[in-house]
């Protein structure tokens, strides 16, 4: 398995509520995948407007990953499981 | 915003624009882009849309202090910097000097799950915080439309967009929006639903192999403008719209008179010339001596001191000015001393616009006083009539509005020439057209000169003949034989006629001279006979005189002596009584 740490940063803007479910849905599935393994940072753009250009973010909220690479991003509120799991390449764990 | 201008309480006063400093598009929109709002620029492919952006962010900063932000979708900052380097504009430069700031937007879809809702509230932090760390007064957006490859969920993007059009106006930013231009609409993704304020249209075709760039305002809300379309060309400085045909006819004019550079031409204008700033059309047919007639006309503004610039399409400098020596209009010292510039080149090396803004621009930068396009029709032959027709009237627009002396020639063919050139619209353009031809007769070409038009300015109505000597033109006194007017070898046949009468006449004169002189001397012969007869009679009468008195002294010495016989008598009676 993996054995490097993943670091997940999440893009959001402000407590909006895309922004409260897609982090909300974000921890619920590291620590149901990840557990121990993951570096999750949340960058609320409206405070640190200046991030927005180096990860090239457009649409929020961001899931950006970093490591491993490649970088992959997934957008939206991060719903769906399934796509999230697969955009980040998350082997699913006890899932059914 | 600081800039927000408070004109809109006052709602009579103007529409408050941007001036883009863009050649000739200000003078097209009438003072520039509506400012604080965003601007529509669609076209195809390879139209200059980016350059166009970028152009209005460099002049803004340039011209008139206003920082700048270019959000590109499709290229980096490394690589707009590269393409318009050439340009001159230094983007490098105007980004350490905070003036402008490059944001190069990455859409890669591969790189991208979408998953639930979102929206493009990342792009709106980006761009602010691009605007607010310069003070941008101006935003480009190249091209916005890359975001319906990004992202899947259009419906979302649409009101995303128009948000953030909403968004820049409230802002209070100068936008310009490129976007590609789509089949039958303006633009792919339809943006022009959203961008309500001001779209400009930008086209390129090919016609005859020739690409002509034209731009069109298709709408601009609160304004008028031009709605014509405008050539355009991109030249090393930039973009360079073309906007003359929307010039009023307000220019000055001079009531001074300069020559043509042939004497006796000048004196077939009641005035003695050409007005100071008129435009003049030579026409001919070939070999007929306009470029010659040309060449006299920069000659004579050379001798004045004015700067002249002479543009030939047929010949380069260097033949010009050989050929022009053997006709004795000597041109080299002018361009040796820089007052005559001669620039040849091919027409069909470019496109017309692109001759025209180069005319425009050395125009520009030489400053000359008196222009001679030689020749005009040549022009002709890399585009349709339509737009020779739009360029020329630009051109001599162009000039007249400068102020500057201009003379064109035009090739025309024989017989249906005029009318050509008539088409061609020039002739109702220009001032003077005076009209060089062939006036072939039995055997022999000569050629003849005529004034057609004149502008405010008798003219002679004669057909005159010309000669090219090596002391230039010259045109021959009219002669008028039975026929009319009468030329060449008929001219000489007409003169040596002439010559023979007057050889008779002298002889005839001089036969009467000396019948004349025969009658004087025989009258004379006559006299001196009279007066010898005369003498004779004279003398003869003397001598009876003479004989007379003799005979009389006689007869008183005989009378004395009778008397002194007889000394009686006192000798007063005895004179009396011997009565």
């Amino acid at each position: 398995m993996d054995e490097e740490t993943w670091e997940l940063r999440l893009y959001v803007a402000g407590q909006t509520t895309k922004s409260m479910l897609a982090l909300a849905n974000l921890k619920s599935y590291c620590e149901r995948h990840l557990k121990g393994r993951y570096q999750l940072e949340v960058i609320d753009l409206l405070v640190n407007p200046q991030l927005a250009e180096g990860d090239q973010i457009l649409a929020i909220p961001t899931l950006v990953r970093k490591v491993p690479s490649p970088i992959r991003k997934i957008i939206g509120d991060l719903s769906n499981q399934e796509r999230v799991l697969v955009g980040l390449d998350i082997r699913a764990i006890g899932h059914s | 915003m600081p800039d927000q201008p408070s004109s809109s309480s006052t709602p009579l006063s103007q529409l408050p624009k941007a001036l883009t400093g863009i050649e000739g598009l200000d003078e097209i929109t009438e003072g520039g882009l509506p400012l604080g709002r965003p601007t529509l620029v669609c076209g195809s492919a390879g139209c200059g849309k980016t350059l166009l952006g970028i152009e209005f962010l460099v002049r803004g900063i340039l011209d008139y202090d206003e920082p700048g932000v270019l959000m590109a979708f499709e290229e980096t900052a490394a690589e707009l910097a590269a393409n318009v380097a050439s340009l001159g504009f230094d983007l490098p430069q105007l980004q350490a000097d905070k003036k402008l700031r490059l944001d190069h937007v990455h859409i890669d879809r591969s790189e991208i799950d979408e998953t639930g809702e979102y929206d493009l509230e990342g792009l709106f932090i980006r761009l602010g915080y691009a605007i607010d760390s310069i003070g941008a007064k101006r935003v480009v957006l190249d091209t916005i439309e890359s975001l319906f490859s990004g992202f899947s969920n259009e419906a979302l993007l649409r009101s995303e967009i128009r948000r953030l059009f909403r968004w820049l106006k409230d802002k209070g930013v100068t936008t310009v929006i490129t976007a590609e231009r789509g089949e039958g609409t303006l633009t792919r993704q339809g943006l022009e639903e959203y961008v309500s304020d001001c779209v400009i249209l930008l086209d390129n075709r090919v016609i005859d192999q020739v690409t002509t760039r034209r731009l069109r305002i298709v709408k601009y809300r609160g304004s008028t403008h031009g709605t014509n379309e405008y050539p355009y060309i991109i030249t090393e400085d930039g973009i360079s719209v073309l906007p003359v045909t929307s010039l009023k006819l307000e220019h000055k004019v001079s009531d001074e008179v300069i020559s043509t550079g042939v004497a006796d031409l000048d004196a077939m204008f009641r005035r003695g010339g050409l007005y100071q700033g008129s435009s003049t059309l030579i026409t001919g047919t070939a070999g007929t001596a306009k470029t010659t007639l040309g060449a006299a006309f920069a000659l004579a503004a050379c001798q004045r001191g004015e700067r002249t610039m002479l543009f030939a399409f047929e010949e380069s400098p260097a033949q010009l000015l050989r050929n022009m020596a053997t006709v004795g209009l000597d041109l080299v010292p002018f361009v040796d001393s820089g007052l005559l510039r001669i620039e040849a080149s091919r027409p069909t090396l470019n496109g017309l616009e692109r001759h025209l803004v180069t005319i425009h621009r050395l125009i520009g930068q030489f400053k000359p006083h008196t222009v001679i396009i030689d020749p005009i029709s040549n022009l002709i032959s890399v585009g349709s009539i339509s737009e020779v027709q739009s360029m020329l009237t630009r051109l001599v627009d162009f000039l007249k509005v400068q102020g500057i002396n201009a003379l064109f020639t035009a090739l025309i063919s024989g017989g249906r020439g005029q009318q050509e050139i008539a088409q061609e619209g020039i002739s109702s353009l220009v001032d003077t057209w005076i009209h060089v031809r062939d006036l072939e007769g039995v055997g022999e070409r000569n050629r003849g000169i005529s004034i057609l038009k004149a502008r405010g300015m008798g003219h002679s109505n004669q057909v005159r003949e010309f000669v090219v000597t090596e002391q230039g033109i010259r045109l021959l006194d009219v002669l008028v034989g039975p026929g009319g007017i009468i030329t060449g070898a008929s001219r000489l046949t007409q003169h040596i006629q002439e010559q023979a009468q007057q050889i008779a006449a002298g002889q005839e004169a001089e036969r009467r001279d000396r019948e004349l002189e025969r009658k004087r001397r025989v009258l004379e012969a006559t006299i001196a006979n009279l007066r010898t007869e005369f003498e004779t009679v004279e003398e003869e009468l003397r001598l009876v005189n003479s004989a007379e008195q003799q005979r009389q002294q006689t007869l008183t010495e005989d009378r004395r002596q009778l008397g002194q016989n007889f000394s009686a008598r006192p000798p007063d009676s005895a004179n009396g009584s011997g009565a």
